[in-house]
């Protein structure tokens, strides 16, 4: 039917002015469905990414009665139309008529839904279940239901796997009798011989539940749960673990000790690590779900188990969720939970063996400080972060760092600087950059808390050092750290403290040292203001104007470009400007092209 | 230190969420540490899983007398108290623990070895659920997270499973045991049912490379004594996958299941069952498109050779489903592709090689014009073939004119000179094989590049169109 359509198109278009009708203008549109059956792959991409445009120039109708039909036969073709064809159609819906209409969309999605690709039957789950939506209830039931049916029963597990995910969106608008049909659909389902389609249902269990009635719930899906949680294959059982969040959360309290405690407490118990692993990473979920008693009494020994288990990955997991289980801990109790049985586990996890256990628990341990209090904190929470700082590894020390903010709340500035300082300038020299970096990120903060006296002391030679770090993030990141600092302390300081030292790099034998002087005068000019920079800084830069590397002087032209709204109108003229002019001149094409650029922005042409 | 991909929250255990990578941290943060370097730490690590290292309160082993010493009443006996006392086990990650207990079970295992591959009639009723029992007991086990979550089974060290020197033992005395004459299945598949079945394929997926070659020799045996369990050990394989292929993209012994579905094709029964048909084209062909496809590849294309010899109807879908999946950027693949085409066409019926040989001419021409010398090289190759050539000769009126413009083209163009030379005998024989047909060819090729020549520079727009298949590099070449 639609060989025939296009065909005429093309009749048409080879007897022009044949067609007094004006269809002339659907000339555009056979071209597009010659593409659709194009040889080249690309061309029919992007003649299915147009299709809207297709369907919109062929009307509601044709599109029904000839785009349609001529889709749903095309879906031999290669995944990567198919992907496009079905994330199309999900937005099909005002171009067939409307919903009411809807469900012309149907058979070509259908077909799309049991194809072997999982991305392409992915897509066409999420465009049926999109368009589920726009069906009216009459319409589910008589269209879209006996569809999801006619998946559900499929010989190969591909449609059965795609149905999984179409019961819940029906379920809520069809009638009582229909309910109990997709129930019974889903039971089979859950118990298909099939892996694949177990892995599918169980992935679909939670959502499935949040839209059955509650007695349903009890008598349908509990026994499912069970049952998907003692399969035999691990890939299913840990599925189950997340369903678990979703259905404990709808059970009323009383219910959750004899319907879900039993299956959860042989989850964290499984013989599998992957899905010990899963109950690890779900715990915050499973704690909100199950409560504060349950948590009490079981999941508190359940986690401790898993901050012990064998495996490094489940351990590691569970040291990630420390800080969230703590704080979701009942008040009345948690501090008495934290000090008794959990700090003992945590202590273990910071000399564990292995090193991405340390580096998770790092990225989280600084947060119980705020749960614990000052005085805890001090007793036993710092020798831990003490120790963490000089762990072997990198990227423990690193997680520590970056998170001293929280302890800094707790503890106060003097009591962390006093005992935490000599490992912080320890490892301002560490050997790896990106620890220095996170130590130069800290250091405003450390500035501004310690005062100036403090700071001169102990970390100003550290600021200064990292200048002629031989990375270059490092001499970027203690450049913007200097122009923070003299934001906290003042140009008054910063005259006499930093600039001499900066101003000296300009001497320097290494013109790497010698850029990272007008880097500095680039971040520092404006914290420092109009005088210091026309009497201190403008001479140096000028003066390295003649230095021997190009670099250095096209980095003059643009330090001068920068400095320039912070100078006086005459400073510009008489010391800028000839030398601005001078470099413009320069032999080299990059320090002509800054140099003139510098002239046209500060407007000195 | 140890390294893994943690589940996903989807069924797949990709990458995808992995924490933990196969770089230590301390790499990762200066990052400019050679890969040989990581290599050289990371080399021939064992593991154990982590069934041993839950199990607590050990009792100190005390040895048994010899079985040989034993009189003949009491042997019987004393091999089931052997076979409990096996049952016994141990952490190999900690080398130090258990020394004397370890060497007591290392002995009395080889015994038992000894015991049921020397002796005949010791296979009693009652022994055989004691055996599988200490078989089970020692070999199922969850296999520990993957030491390296990008383990690329061509480069890197296999992660080695620590309690070797009881496991290889076990597994030892499991293959004498179903090999043993007096082995009676009909006993047997009270205890080697299908869940013990399902266990072993799992352990298929294990990155010891000497552990996967027992669990081959015992699934074949088993295959081959159990009839009940063909089925359904067809189809776990299948199951398995279809995992692979479509969830994870990560298993193991596949190389290893497509050795023994080989054997197991080669055995089917004509005519070929859907079933079957469904398995070739729906898994095997797909099979096809997996990442790590080089390490079973061989495996492979022998079994859907095998099939094709079987059943020479199936050829059209199967050229069909390869060339549907043909490689697209993976020169490494194309090159297997081809060669798993040849092997194909060696054992193609005339009547099949007509059905196919427009679309996969097609494809064997771009192979040949192919940049990558090593695909077009391979795909010359197909010249060298008697048969092949045969086919050709015979269908050559068909295929010239597919293959002339890429042939005539890279003759002149290609930058490997071996390619050219490769190119110019194969464009010799096809002249033999019809001289007219080849003239005809040459003079209406150079009359398109004339054409071509005209339209570009004599400023003929809208014909421009006429020249969108050919590439920008080549027509430059010519204009110069």
């Amino acid at each position: 039917m639609f060989e025939r359509c296009s065909k005429s198109w093309r009749a048409q278009r080879s007897e022009p002015g044949g067609g007094a009708d004006g269809d002339d203008s659907l000339y555009p549109i056979a071209v597009l469905i010659d593409e659709l059956r194009n040889e080249d792959v690309q061309l029919r991409l992007n003649s299915i990414k147009k299709l809207s445009t297709i369907a919109l120039a062929l009307g509601v109708e044709r599109t029904r009665t000839e785009l349609l039909p001529f889709l749903t036969d095309t879906i031999y073709d290669e995944d990567e139309v198919l992907l496009a064809l079905a994330e199309q159609l999900g937005n099909f819906t005002m171009l067939v008529g409307g919903p009411e209409y809807v469900h012309c969309l149907l058979p070509p999605l259908e077909s799309l839904a049991t194809v072997e690709e999982t991305v392409v039957r992915d897509k066409a789950v999420e465009s049926l279940r999109k368009i589920s939506q726009e069906h009216s209830p009459v319409d589910l039931e008589v269209h879209f239901e006996p569809l999801v049916k006619r998946l559900a029963s499929g010989d190969w597990f591909t449609s059965r796997t795609s149905a999984c995910g179409l019961f819940s969106v029906c379920y809520p608008r069809v009638s009582s009798t229909v309910k109990a049909e997709i129930r019974q659909h889903f039971r089979t389902l859950c118990s298909d011989d099939t892996p694949m389609v177990r892995r599918a249902a169980a992935s679909k269990l939670g959502e499935f539940a949040k839209v059955l009635e509650l007695d349903y719930v009890k008598s349908d899906i509990i026994s499912l749960f069970t049952a998907l949680a003692s399969d035999e294959q691990d890939s299913v059982r840990l599925l189950a673990v997340e369903a678990c969040v979703s259905i404990a959360t709808l059970l009323p309290q009383e219910d959750l000790e004899t319907l879900v405690m039993p299956t959860l407490r042989q989850a964290a118990e499984d013989k599998s690590w992957r899905v010990r692993y899963m109950v690890a990473d779900k715990f915050s979920e499973l704690q909100k779900a199950v409560g504060p008693e349950i948590t009490k009494n079981d999941l508190v020994p359940a986690f401790q188990n898993l901050l012990k288990d064998c495996e490094a990955e489940v351990r590691a997991a569970a040291a990630n969720k420390v800080k969230e289980f703590c704080e979701n801990l009942p008040e009345d109790s948690r501090e008495q939970i934290i000090m008794t049985h959990i700090l003992p586990c945590v202590k273990e996890l910071v000399s564990d063996t292995n090193q991405h256990v340390k580096s998770a628990l790092a990225s989280v341990i600084m947060g119980l400080s705020t749960i614990l209090g000052k005085d805890n904190t001090v007793e036993h929470l710092l020798p831990l972060f003490l120790a963490q700082l000089k762990d072997e590894c990198p990227e423990v020390r690193l997680n520590i760092i970056s998170n001293l903010d929280c302890v800094n709340e707790v503890i106060g500035i003097r009591q962390l600087s006093q005992s935490l300082l000599p490992a912080i300038v320890e490892l301002a020299e560490d050997a790896k950059w990106r620890v220095r970096l996170a130590i130069i990120e800290y250091m405003p903060l450390l500035a501004g808390q310690l005062g100036v006296e403090f700071f001169d002391e102990k970390l100003n030679t550290l600021c200064m050092a990292w200048l002629i770090d031989h990375v270059y993030a490092i001499r970027e990141a203690a450049t913007c750290n200097l122009m923070k600092l003299v934001e906290k302390f003042g140009a008054e300081w910063a005259q006499n403290t930093i600039v001499p030292k900066v101003l000296g790099m300009a001497n320097d034998p290494n013109y790497l040292h010698r850029m990272t002087t007008l880097f500095c005068i680039n971040a520092l000019s404006e914290a420092c203001g109009q005088e210091i920079t026309t009497k201190q800084m403008l001479p140096v830069v000028l003066k390295m104007s003649n230095d021997q590397v190009a670099n250095v002087r096209f980095n003059v032209a643009k330090s001068l470009q920068k400095i320039g709204p912070v100078l006086d109108s005459n400073a510009l003229q008489t010391e800028v400007k000839p030398v601005l002019e001078k470099l413009a001149t320069d032999t080299d094409m990059d320090v002509k092209y800054f140099a003139q650029e510098a002239i046209s922005v500060l407007a000195l042409a | 230190v140890r390294l893994c991909s943690p589940p996903n929250n989807t069924p797949s255990f990709t990458s995808s969420s992995i924490k933990m990578s196969a770089i230590s941290a301390s790499e990762k943060v200066d990052g400019f540490t050679r890969k040989s370097m990581r290599k050289a730490q990371k080399q021939k690590k064992s593991q154990g899983s982590s069934q041993f290292r839950t199990q607590s309160s050990l009792v100190e082993l005390s040895p048994l007398p010899q079985l040989k010493d034993a009189p003949s009443t009491e042997q019987q006996d004393l091999f089931t108290q052997k076979l409990q006392q096996c049952c016994m086990l141990f952490d190999f990650m900690d080398s130090v623990t258990d020394l004397k207990s370890k060497e007591i079970k290392r002995a009395t295992l080889n015994e038992l070895v000894d015991y049921v591959s020397t002796n005949r009639g010791v296979l009693v009723e009652s022994a055989y659920p004691e055996i599988t029992n200490m078989v089970s007991t020692n070999i199922f086990r969850t296999l520990p997270p993957s030491e390296n979550p990008d383990f690329d089974p061509e480069e890197d060290e296999p992660t080695l499973e620590a309690a070797w020197p009881h496991i290889q033992l076990v597994y030892e005395f499991f293959l004498r045991f179903l090999e043993n004459p007096d082995f009676q299945p009909s006993i047997a598949k009270r205890y080697i049912d299908q869940r013990f079945v399902l266990q072993l394929l799992e352990l298929f997926d294990s990155e010891d490379p000497r552990e996967r070659d027992f669990l081959k020799t015992i699934l074949h045996r088993i295959y081959g004594k159990f009839l009940g369990l063909r089925a359904f050990i067809r189809k776990q394989i299948n199951n398995i996958f279809l995992r692979f292929i479509y969830e994870t993209d990560h298993f193991n012994g596949v190389a290893e299941l497509l050795e023994i579905l080989g054997s197991i094709i080669n055995g089917f029964a004509l005519p070929l069952k859907a079933e079957h048909k469904q398995f070739l084209m729906k898994v095997l062909i797909p099979m096809h498109t997996a990442k790590g496809l080089a390490l079973f590849h061989a495996q492979l294309a022998y079994c859907v050779v095998q099939f094709l010899e079987k059943d020479p109807t199936l050829t059209e879908p199967v050229i069909r489903g390869l060339l549907k999946f043909w490689p697209k950027t993976c020169s490494q693949k194309e090159v297997m592709f081809l060669g798993e085409i040849e092997e194909i066409l060696d054992v193609i019926e005339p009547t099949q090689f007509k059905k196919i040989e427009e679309p996969l001419f097609k494809q064997i021409s771009k192979c040949v014009a192919n940049p990558h010398f090593q695909v077009a090289e391979r795909a010359l190759y197909f010249w060298n073939n008697e048969y092949i050539l045969s086919l050709i000769e015979e269908n050559i009126d068909k295929i010239l004119p597919i293959m002339f413009g890429s042939l005539y083209r890279i003759s002149k163009e290609h930058w490997n000179p071996t390619i050219v030379a490769l190119v110019y005998n194969v464009l010799k024989t096809l002249m033999e094989m019809n001289s007219t047909l080849f003239d005809e060819l040459t003079s209406s090729y150079k009359a398109d590049r004339q054409r071509e020549r005209y339209w570009l520079y004599g400023n003929s727009g809208p014909f421009l169109v006429g020249i969108r298949r050919i590439p920008a590099y080549h027509v430059v070449h010519h204009c110069k």
